[in-house]
């Protein structure tokens, strides 16, 4: 009768090695935002092309992708080609110029080509608190009204975009378009 | 030992505890919230490495967050405010002691959970055991018992 309680250690083992398995294949990482389904955080910040402040509203009306970058990320400068090809596909792109030195940034925006509607210079970091950054790059894509919808940790290369990114972004669009 | 090796462990010692804790100044209102910033950091983990706790991290990350905690703490912010503050911004992952919620139940739980377990499952063998210990030998069984130790001494 109770010959069905032997095969618990066995049930439990197997449910635990499932487990433990599937953990093996996780990116530690890759954490997810906290930011997710949440308004783009309030900010009051110069502009890195000069001409006044920016702030949140700067960024509402079309759906975006706002990317998180500075001269010194090394892995930005990979990502900035990436970045110029989508603007010319019609991506709206902003940027959180993130503890730079202004003159560098406008420096390499002359040099690479500026792929940002609008650049924000958030030189102390405090945005990037906001915003939970960790590291850059980083992309948030928003909604029209300005609701971070996703976020990708890294550079986005042209897979990326084509597998994570293109597909929500369109879907995006057609919630605005409606 | 040498006194050389002597040497050079003595030189590796203080550049350990030399290395040991990135430095910074800040300027505390009070002992009380020096001790505060020291606990906080203590039980906030660094995002970018992700083994050490935000005091103790060389990240620029865990410097921004520790001059922000700092800021915190002098606007007259609570333990809890400071910690919700993180984890808006950065998620659960930020805290080391995670929140106790229905996702983490498991995990604050589970231990005890398969200690008892693991007590009941000796308990009831144990008891068992001693059941069948008490069902002693009748007296023609011990008879017989001793007549084939006998049969078989040499």
């Amino acid at each position: 009768m109770r010959r069905w309680l032997l095969l618990l250690p066995l049930v439990l083992f197997l449910v635990l090695a499932v487990f433990l398995y599937r953990g093996l294949f996780l990116d530690p990482q890759s954490l997810p935002s906290a930011l997710i389904g949440k308004p783009f955080p309030a900010f009051q910040l110069p502009a890195v092309q000069g001409g006044g402040m920016l702030s949140r509203d700067a960024f509402l009306g079309r759906p975006a992708l706002v990317n998180v970058w500075g001269t010194w990320c090394v892995a930005c400068r990979d990502e900035h080609p990436v970045l110029n090809t989508l603007k010319a596909q019609g991506v709206v792109i902003y940027g959180v110029n993130y503890k730079d030195d202004n003159a560098a940034a406008q420096k390499w925006l002359a040099q690479f080509h500026d792929p940002y509607q609008l650049n924000v210079a958030d030189a102390d970091g405090s945005l990037g608190v906001d915003l939970g950054v960790y590291g850059a790059p980083e992309t948030f894509l928003i909604d029209a009204k300005g609701v971070v919808r996703f976020k990708h940790v890294g550079v986005i290369d042209q897979q990326v975009w084509r597998e994570q990114l293109a597909g929500r972004y369109q879907q995006l669009l057609d919630e605005a378009g409606q | 030992m040498s006194l050389r090796a002597l040497l050079a462990g003595a030189a590796l010692a203080l550049s350990a505890a030399l290395a040991h804790a990135a430095i910074d100044t800040y300027t505390f209102a009070d002992d009380t919230q020096r001790q505060r910033f020291v606990e906080l950091t203590g039980e906030l983990r660094c995002p970018k490495c992700q083994n050490q706790d935000i005091a103790d991290s060389n990240a620029p990350i865990a410097a921004d967050l520790r001059r922000e905690i700092v800021r915190l703490l002098g606007e007259g912010k609570s333990d809890r405010q400071i910690i919700d503050y993180m984890v808006d911004r950065y998620g659960e992952f930020i805290r080391y002691r995670p929140a106790l919620s229905l996702r983490t139940g498991l995990l604050w739980f589970g231990p005890a959970l398969l200690l008892l377990a693991g007590a009941a499952v000796v308990a009831i063998r144990v008891r068992r055991r001693q059941a069948g210990a008490a069902q002693a030998l009748s007296a023609d069984e011990q008879e017989r018992l001793a007549r084939l130790l006998d049969e078989h001494r040499p």
